[in-house]
């Protein structure tokens, strides 16, 4: 019930927003009849008047994990983003290997498991992708052998 | 016999050493992606577009690999469903209403021969459909005009959300999250930014290969982190495998009409092999009536199914391929993927370039015969895919993703966008708001608002001129149907839920 509400909320909101920034878009001397606002305007308004449907006609609440995996999720997003950042800087190898190791743990905690099962995707995907497939993948951070 | 002439092309390209290996490849990676439960066959053709662009495929040999895999990750999806009781993809579900009673009683063989049988015949009768109806439907869309085409958009959207969700409005919202996000970037008419929120990241747009793989691959991760991998790998071990021809013979009548079914299921736009395979299953069971023992076990209970599945999955590419409009999750995948490779879909592209559509469909021929034998004689291969453990699986998964979308674009925001996409794909999913009308406003957004913008520079601004065609009048109430009516129906049509210990 009031996790649909709030979404509805949320929706709503954003929509509004969306329809607000829509209307702001520079139009150009190239008019056609329709313009570059008004489709956005009608998605907005569609998606607001759904979302209103949730906020009065929600369904039954879903299963929300507990705290304690909510925060292992948390974590995860964390070490996406993290590994999004550290890829380029850092090179395919470690990146690679701690990201896959502290996911596989979040999966079945078992650290020695998790250790070679992020060491050995990290060092197979590589192998994989470098020589069979032949992406340009850098493996070390830059400068570090030279 | 214009259709003999384009298929001797068709095989001429589908027969080269070459694209016969793609077809072989496609064929054994879409069977494994199907079978392993986390990995269906939408995510898993959306992790493998980044790549297939990235090793330089050109267009025939791109999308006979990945249609291939699309095909296979259609015959997968029954192995875990008959063995482990999980589905491999959705459409499997049906499959484990009597797959695994069958497992259970000591015929998991008996199971996987007959339902890959069933898979062969439905697929190979669609790909026979396929090959008769999209050249026609092709001709009939030249008649299609900026208006007709915004109706059909507005169809497969109003379908979609119809059949795929239990609840309008959240389908409704998803198809609004979509098409909202398809907006950003730079207007194709007037060359303004629009909604960028004046970040240079977001002036290209949103790349949808980038919410694809976000929603399905990444939200996959986190489901499995939530459920900590369980519920996976407890299954009923397989024995010899024999093949028990009196049992698919008596179940021949089933496969055919349960392929029908699929098929027609398969090309309205939006509905796509879950409700295929439904179908198929619920019609058989009333026909079969109390005495047919479907839910216990029963070999039709496994054929029709498959068949029904099977057969959709070929029957989602006619519209995908004449119409640009696909019919389920996966064909909206494919789609990417053409527009990956810059190729339109649509009646032209079966004037312009034959050698793409006939070769495909010669390679869909060919792949059908190699999935049988790999999904039959050689099923014990696939079953020992599924001894991989989630917590090797998925990080896997997650690093394929990354690697995909970082050598396309070799940009940080792409990554982060992806995890992005993935964390709203989990709320989503457990919102139960359905991700597929997302992926499709994204692909589509564009073309419906060009269609719209060409429509009404035709009229000057009248837009009485949407509903001026017959066929538009026929789209639209076809539209509106497909968005009422699941709400009388799903009542009658309550899904059947899985089968438990």
């Amino acid at each position: 019930m009031a996790s649909d509400r709030i979404f509805g909320l949320v929706a709503a909101l954003v929509a509004l927003v969306y329809i607000t920034s829509a209307t702001n878009i520079q139009t150009s001397f190239l008019a056609d009849p329709v313009g570059p606002k008004l489709f956005p305007i009608i998605i907005g308004v569609v998606g607001a008047i759904s979302a209103m449907f949730l906020v009065f006609r929600p369904d039954p609440e879903p299963e929300w994990p507990v705290l304690r995996t909510f925060g292992a999720l948390v974590v995860a997003v964390i070490v996406l983003v993290l590994y999004a950042y550290a890829l380029r800087p850092l090179g395919f190898l470690l990146p690679t290997a701690i990201a896959a190791g502290i996911l596989s743990y979040q999966i079945s905690p078992k650290p020695k498991y998790a250790a070679i099962a992020g060491i050995g995707l990290s060092t197979g995907l590589f192998i994989i992708f470098k020589f069979a497939l032949g992406l340009g993948l850098v493996p070390f951070p830059n400068g570090l052998f030279d | 016999m214009d259709i003999l002439a384009n298929l001797s092309l068709g095989f001429s390209i589908a027969l080269s050493p070459y694209t016969l290996m793609l077809a072989i490849i496609g064929c054994f990676l879409g069977t494994i992606i199907g079978a392993l439960p986390g990995l269906g066959p939408s995510n898993g053709v959306a992790i493998l577009i980044p790549l297939t662009f990235t090793i330089g495929l050109d267009a025939t040999s791109a999308l006979v690999l990945m249609t291939s895999v699309y095909y296979g990750a259609m015959y997968g999806g029954r192995i875990s469903s008959i063995l482990l009781n999980i589905p491999g993809d959705e459409p499997a579900l049906m499959t484990t209403l009597d797959g695994y009673p069958m497992a259970k009683a000591g015929r998991a063989g008996d199971a996987l021969v007959i339902s890959g049988f069933a898979s062969f015949v439905g697929a190979f009768l669609a790909t026979i459909g396929l090959m008769f109806l999209a050249p026609m439907l092709a001709r009939v869309a030249y008649l299609f005009g900026p208006a007709e085409y915004f109706a059909l958009y507005l169809l497969a959207f109003c379908t979609l959300g119809g059949m795929a969700s239990n609840n309008q409005a959240k389908s409704a919202i998803a198809s609004c999250i979509g098409l909202g996000i398809a907006m950003i970037g730079v207007d194709n008419t007037s060359g303004l930014p629009r909604l960028t929120g004046g970040s240079l990241h977001l002036y290209d747009g949103v790349d949808f290969l980038v919410a694809i793989v976000g929603l399905f691959a990444v939200a996959e991760v986190f489901f499995f982190i939530e459920g900590h991998g369980k519920g996976s790998s407890i299954g009923v071990n397989l024995k010899k495998v024999i093949i028990p021809w009196k049992e698919i013979f008596s179940t021949r009548w089933v496969m055919l009409r349960a392929s029908g079914i699929g098929f027609i299921a398969g090309i309205l736009p939006g509905a796509g092999a879950s409700l295929g395979s439904f179908l198929a299953y619920m019609s058989e069971k009333s026909i079969a009536g109390e005495k047919g023992g479907f839910g216990t076990g029963v070999a039709a209970g496994v054929a029709a199914p498959e068949a029904g599945n099977n057969a959709a999955a070929g029957g989602a590419l006619v519209p995908m391929l004449t119409l640009g409009v696909p019919g389920s999750g996966t064909t909206a995948v494919l789609l990417a993927l053409l527009m990956t490779l810059n190729i339109t879909p649509g009646p032209t592209l079966f004037t312009e370039r034959p050698e793409v559509i006939w070769g495909l469909i010669a390679s869909l021929l060919i792949a059908n015969f190699v999935l049988l034998l790999m999904n039959v004689p050689m099923v014990k291969i696939f079953v020992r895919v599924l001894q991989v453990p989630p917590a090797i699986l998925l990080p896997g998964v997650t690093m394929v993703s990354f690697i995909g979308i970082y050598s396309l674009s070799g940009s940080y925001f792409d990554l982060l966008l992806m995890v992005a996409f993935g964390v709203l794909g989990f709320i989503l999913r457990k919102l139960d708001i359905p991700t597929v009308p997302v992926i499709l406003g994204i692909l589509l957004g564009g073309n419906m608002e060009d269609a719209l913008r060409r429509a009404m520079v035709i009229s000057d601004g009248d837009g009485f001129y949407l509903f001026s065609s017959p066929i538009a009048i026929g789209l639209w109430v076809a539209a509106i149907a497909g968005f009422v009516a699941p709400m009388f129906l799903r009542k009658v049509l309550k899904k059947p839920q899985r089968v438990t210990d």
